[in-house]
């Protein structure tokens, strides 16, 4: 009876990459997993209860094998102009934003973030699976813009953890100087963790408050350990992908590869706020503003079910017997304790109310279109 | 670890027999492997399964599994409990039953294995 998660990897462990991490898993008996070829904690104590460590008090993840590229030189800004929808030319030293790398269809070669690290230097954060896909995509139309830049695929220099969870602050506070009080959402400062030198953004993928902490992958046991340690009082909890998914699906975050790819546009995603409309030029900007201006065919749509069943990536939403669409994320999650999911839908199924009904394995389910997210985090005092 | 009083399939349920009746179970290296459980769908009873023939699904936060009949038989019970306590299952795997069967060709039971020969599988 045992499903996927047991027999979903055709390559052999000795092939898998591992993040500098990998050793401390093994030993701390994570469950592991191939995640696109890697060989990723899937889980450490148990899904549901990471993700009621993250909610309620602070979790860690490791995200190494997530890639970054780093673009530098006079056309540097100019390059990511082109080939990202978001408008890269409102960044200050020190910030970030979420963006895509879009095809000249204004569909996503990849979902990332867009770090700011000095005048004439970026670097993007990208998702793990894509980033060679992403680097030789980059490299060729940089080339093809002419402009001064170089790139660097500089993945390898970086271990990186996630510190997410209403204790994130105190728990990071006791390992560094830096002003975290005074870091803003969506910034990022230098400085030590731990001894360790880092890059410290306060960002992530689970709804929460949180950082994400970029170290030289020598240290990046030494800045693990020391987080688990300085979060013991707070019953922090190393975390895995399995947690990480059900969170970001809880705070209406979309994963690339299963929400949007090269065949979804970043309207159709529901992501028009990471476009910027006041650029002049860029990868898919005349299907982007026509979908702005007449309305897209098809939406990426939040649904929660409406009877006891739990869809998932690649159930079929039908009409009548005729499939209409595909779920493209659904879980049930634990904090929230609600089947639901993302759905991609024609655009007539696509307002808030509108019901549903999704094949689980040839039984019909119902399920309704509800506003995102599904969970916002309290504010904070 | 694996009760002697209990038989086991290589799909990982656990059957325990009383005369001709089948109570069955996933065992605890299932429940370990698939993790929180949030959702179980069973037959109904009267319901005629063969040996080795899906009777239902079992799905954890991460994934959905198929429970595979132990034995031939009809449904005779189902522990309706379950819908509503699915984590039962995680908490006492070998107490949470599924459904109970009544084998109509108890021989069968040769094919299934005893709790040694479970537990080198599962190691």
């Amino acid at each position: 009876m045992i499903g996927p998660f047991l027999t979903m990897s055709d390559n052999p462990a000795s092939v898998l990459k591992k993040t500098p991490l990998h050793a401390r898993h093994l030993a701390s008996h994570a469950r592991m997993v191939d995640f696109g070829g890697w060989d990723m904690p899937v889980e450490y104590s148990g899904i549901s209860d990471e993700h009621m460590a993250v909610r309620t008090r602070a979790g860690i993840f490791d995200v190494s094998h997530m890639g970054q590229i780093e673009l530098a030189g006079p056309a540097a800004l100019g390059t990511i102009q082109a080939l990202t929808s978001n408008d890269a030319s409102r960044l200050a030293i020190g910030q970030i934003q979420y963006s895509a790398l879009t095809t000249p269809e204004g569909t996503f070669v990849d979902d990332i973030l867009v770090y700011r690290l000095a005048d004439d230097h970026y670097m993007l954060v990208v998702n793990a699976t894509t980033t060679k896909k992403d680097y030789a995509w980059l490299s060729s139309h940089a080339t093809a813009l002419g402009g001064d830049v170089s790139l660097v695929n500089a993945s390898a220099r970086y271990a990186l953890i996630a510190l997410q969870g209403p204790a994130s602050v105190a728990v990071l506070a006791e390992l560094t100087t830096v002003d975290l009080a005074a870091m803003k959402y969506y910034w990022f400062g230098t400085g030590e963790v731990a001894s360790v030198r880092a890059t410290i953004s306060r960002t992530g993928y689970t709804g929460e408050d949180g950082f994400e902490i970029f170290v030289p992958p020598a240290q990046a046991d030494r800045v693990w350990q020391a987080l688990l340690h300085a979060g013991a009082a707070h019953d922090i909890k190393p975390c895995g992908l399995g947690a990480r998914d059900t969170l970001r699906l809880e705070a209406g975050m979309r994963l690339y590869g299963n929400d949007m790819d090269e065949s979804v546009s970043v309207l159709e995603a529901g992501l028009g706020w990471i476009v910027g409309w006041q650029k002049p030029d860029f990868f898919g900007a005349t299907r982007l503003r026509t979908e702005k201006a007449s309305g897209c065919a098809r939406k990426l749509v939040a649904f929660e079910m409406t009877e006891r069943a739990i869809a998932r990536h690649g159930h079929g939403v039908v009409v009548g017997d005729r499939p209409v669409g595909a779920v493209t994320s659904g879980t049930q999650t634990p904090f929230l304790r609600k089947a639901i999911g993302f759905a991609n839908v024609p655009v007539a199924l696509s307002p808030v109310g509108t019901e549903l009904e999704i094949d689980i394995r040839g039984r019909r389910a119902k399920a309704r279109v509800v506003p995102e997210p599904f969970y916002k985090r309290p504010r904070p005092a | 670890m694996y009760p002697t009083t209990l038989k086991y399939t290589k799909d990982h349920e656990w059957v325990k027999l009383d005369a001709a009746e089948a109570t069955v179970g996933i065992t605890d290296f299932a429940q370990s492997q698939l993790g929180d459980v949030v959702f179980v769908e069973l037959p109904e009873v009267g319901r005629e399964v063969k040996q080795g023939e899906m009777f239902g699904t079992i799905e954890s936060v991460k994934a959905v599994s198929e429970l595979f009949a132990p034995l031939s038989g009809v449904v005779t019970a189902v522990n309706a409990d379950l819908g509503v306590h699915p984590e039962q299952i995680n908490a006492k795997p070998h107490e949470a039953w599924m459904i109970r069967i009544q084998a109509s060709a108890p021989a069968e039971a040769d094919n299934l294995l005893d709790a040694d020969a479970y537990t080198t599988l599962t190691t």
